[in-house]
């Protein structure tokens, strides 16, 4: 393969990772902005939350794409390609991750904030302190499912000619003729991408259960045999 | 350029095709999933590690993909392999396929979530393997799963815009197709955001009652 | 032993109910600065409820609260009583302090630190002063060796001394204590009993207890209080009330109490 092609191969990879990371990073705020003000005592703070992740869990990714490419531009706001991608996929994904913050700062104990309270904690410090360090340890594991879905759905800016890795492998395939080898080879490189962050996020995860003085069996996927 | 509501609504006719297409596909696809998936459940219980790993990583391996990529690998690649088929018919493949490594995990939940003792209890009973799954563990895993299984429906609706690359013209597919007539694409994009928005919180809100007659069921 | 100085602790005109259930009705009484009062009754009578509303968990429906004067859940403005606002509940607050049935620690602390926690980031103790005393807290409750444990590595009774250092830690003039030793087994609930006694002789704290460990309400308290569906219907001297109680319920209950204490 000639090293142009190899260049649009590193360039498509390069994208992708900055559509990952960028979008993951993005999407972490929508999805705590929104994930702790569905429980926030204001009515309308609750109302625009659920409001964002119901509308933004309905919308299909692909579709807010082209909203973000061809529509916000007829009312006056251009926005670079990449980050209308980058955008597009941190609503979708974080619409997603805020039902996570939202189930895992429910699922504190109640005898946590009570205890805070107790200790006269400012309703910030509550948050802070208590009811978040032990919420992110349940956040770990579903937010290396919605990562591994922000990583597939970033496939899709290459519909909108941006050039991540798919878009790479498009033109590759244009201009070698070879398409099973590419197609495969392109599922691969995601598969190893997906393992490379499932990996990271495990690391992570027993990390974090570290912290409260937990212990998470070992083992890439850690999930338990199944005797028939 | 300015957004003009009319465009959205004469956008509708062609929404409204579009829509079946994509119901089309989420059908046969869900129905493929949902089969597809149970056998990817049984093979991954299966005895012999010969087939449980190499079905375990395959689906791992579908899972962690981008479905958009596995529909460009069967449009090119079933008909070098002599399969010619419609867009459509591949495109629902490509989808249940990708779901059916999603429904299996649900499968394979619902079944774990038998207590032990039901397998004790039908052996204790003498009853076949067969039987056992029939009577006893399938009728108790199945209310647990069918919240999780209805929520996959409306994942794989909400994904059918992506068939829009191998040529199958659902909604978005079909308001492209009006922008390169008119020039304009905003207002159709729109009609079909609309239209994917309103049926995708439609089959949340039946899901939701769905799962509000079934999924309570507690063993 | 004195009992009441004043009144520094007062219910007045108390209600609450959950849905129908009314749980307290009118409820009147107080406590004196530096009193220990155990409140004892059968399950549901409205024991927890009285120290979650002091500890300001559980709102009442009406009636005042007091503490030294300064109202819970309620401001004086002008000479009208007005809603709290949360400044004004955090400043009571800021008085009284809680241990729990199931000790409540911060897990994604160690030990030392959640006894510091609090002291530094609400009271404003510098952090090495605030160490030094949650040593020696600790040291007090017999956990000197903890210091770095994380709570999960506790047993049941460790916990809840640490539980109690915790609380002692942002020096409470108010210590509600409810039913401290319930979640333990009966060696270990009496081990933390001990430490209990040993805090209730060398402090004047004001404490609020629920318990079912008789003996142990005996040694620490100057009064009982006996309740029965939401009504306090006998309040006594701990020799009193154990020794003769006046009302057949209390003759009752305290027969049907299994003392581990
Ligand atoms: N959050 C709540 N919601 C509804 N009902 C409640 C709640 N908290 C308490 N109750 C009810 O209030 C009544 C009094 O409860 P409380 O916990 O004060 O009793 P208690 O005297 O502490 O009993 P126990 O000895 O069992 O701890 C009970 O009937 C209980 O069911
Ligand atoms: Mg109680």
């Amino acid at each position: 393969m000639s090293s142009g092609l190899m260049s649009f191969i590193w360039e498509g990879l390069a994208n992708t990772l900055l559509l990952t990371v960028f979008g993951a990073l993005l999407g972490l705020v929508f999805a705590f902005i929104a994930g702790l003000g569905r429980s926030s005592e204001r009515k309308w703070v609750r109302g625009i939350a659920m409001v964002y992740t119901e509308v933004f869990r309905g919308f299909p990714s692909l579709v807010l794409l082209f909203v973000l490419i061809f529509i916000i531009p007829t009312f006056g706001f251009q926005l670079n390609p990449l980050i209308a991608g980058i955008l597009a996929l941190a609503l979708n994904i974080g619409a997603y991750a805020a039902e996570v913050v939202r189930g895992a700062v429910k699922a504190v104990p109640p005898g946590q904030l009570e205890a805070a309270i107790a200790l006269n904690f400012t309703p910030v410090q509550r948050l802070r302190k208590v009811i978040l360090p032990q919420a992110v340890v349940a956040m770990i594991p579903p937010f290396t499912n919605n990562l591994i879905e922000l990583l597939k759905a970033t496939s899709l800016v290459s519909l909108v000619y941006i050039s991540d890795f798919t878009f790479a492998a498009q033109l590759i395939r244009a201009s070698t003729g070879e398409t099973a080898l590419v197609f495969f080879g392109l599922l691969v490189g995601y598969g190893i991408i997906a393992l490379v962050f499932t990996t990271a996020m495990k690391l992570l995860e027993r990390m974090a259960a570290r912290s409260l003085g937990r212990t998470v069996p070992s083992g890439l996927f850690g999930r338990k045999e199944v005797a028939a | 350029m300015n957004f003009e509501w009319s465009g959205v609504w004469d956008a509708m006719p062609t929404m409204l095709d579009g829509l079946l297409v994509a119901l089309t596909a989420t059908g046969i696809g869900y129905v493929i999933a949902l089969v597809l998936g149970l056998v990817f459940a049984f093979m991954r219980r299966s005895e012999s590690r010969w087939i449980s790993m190499p079905v375990g990583f395959l689906v791992e391996f579908i899972r962690s993909t981008p479905l958009l990529v596995q529909l460009f690998f069967f449009f090119y690649v079933l008909p070098l392999i002599g399969i010619s088929v419609s867009p459509l018919a591949t495109g629902a493949f490509a989808l249940g396929l990708h779901y059916a490594t999603y429904t299996s995990e649900v499968y394979r939940a619902g079944i774990d979530g038998v207590p032990q003792g039901q397998w004790e209890a039908s052996t204790a009973l003498n009853l076949s393997t067969r039987r056992t799954w029939t009577n006893v563990i399938l009728p108790q895993a199945i209310p647990r799963v069918v919240p999780a299984l209805g929520n996959y429906v409306i994942a794989m609706f909400k994904d059918t815009p992506q068939l829009l690359a191998i040529t199958v013209v659902e909604m978005l597919g079909g308001a492209i197709a009006i922008g390169s007539e008119t020039f304009r694409y905003s207002e159709p994009i729109a009609a079909a955001g609309l239209v994917y928005l309103v049926v995708a919180l439609l089959m949340a809100w039946v899901a939701r009652m769905v799962e509000r007659r079934y999924g309570q069921v507690r063993v | 032993m004195t009992t009441t100085n004043g009144e520094f602790i007062t219910f007045d005109g108390v209600h609450k109910s959950f849905g129908k259930n009314v749980v307290l009705d009118d409820l009147h009484f107080s406590v004196g600065a530096g009193e220990r009062v155990t409140l004892i009754g059968p399950s549901g009578s409205g024991k927890t409820t009285i120290l979650r509303m002091l500890m300001t968990l559980t709102r009442p429906d009406r009636g005042t609260i007091s503490v030294d004067g300064d109202y819970l859940y309620h401001e004086k403005s002008g000479d009208q009583l007005v809603p709290a606002s949360e400044a004004h509940i955090r400043k009571v607050r800021s008085r009284i302090t809680m241990v729990f049935q199931h000790f409540n620690l911060f897990p994604n602390m160690k030990v030392l630190r959640n006894v510091t926690e609090a002291p530094i980031h609400v009271l404003g103790t510098p952090k090495d002063e605030a160490e030094a005393k949650g040593k020696e807290l600790l040291e007090l409750v017999g956990l000197g060796d903890k210091l770095n444990a994380h709570p999960s590595q506790l047993s049941g009774g460790q916990q809840q001394r640490v539980a109690i250092a915790r609380a002692l830690a942002v020096d409470p003039d108010v210590l509600l204590l409810d039913e401290v030793t319930s979640a333990l087994d009966p060696e270990i609930a009496a081990e933390v009993l001990d430490v209990l006694r040993d805090i209730a002789k060398s402090t004047d704290v004001t404490m609020l207890l629920v318990t079912h460990a008789m003996k142990f309400a005996r040694d620490v308290s100057h009064r009982v209080l006996m309740f029965n569906e939401g009504k306090i219907i006998e309040d006594a001297s701990p020799e009193q009330l154990f020794n003769e109680p006046e009302h057949d319920r209390t003759k009752s209950f305290l027969r049907s109490v299994i003392d581990e204490s």
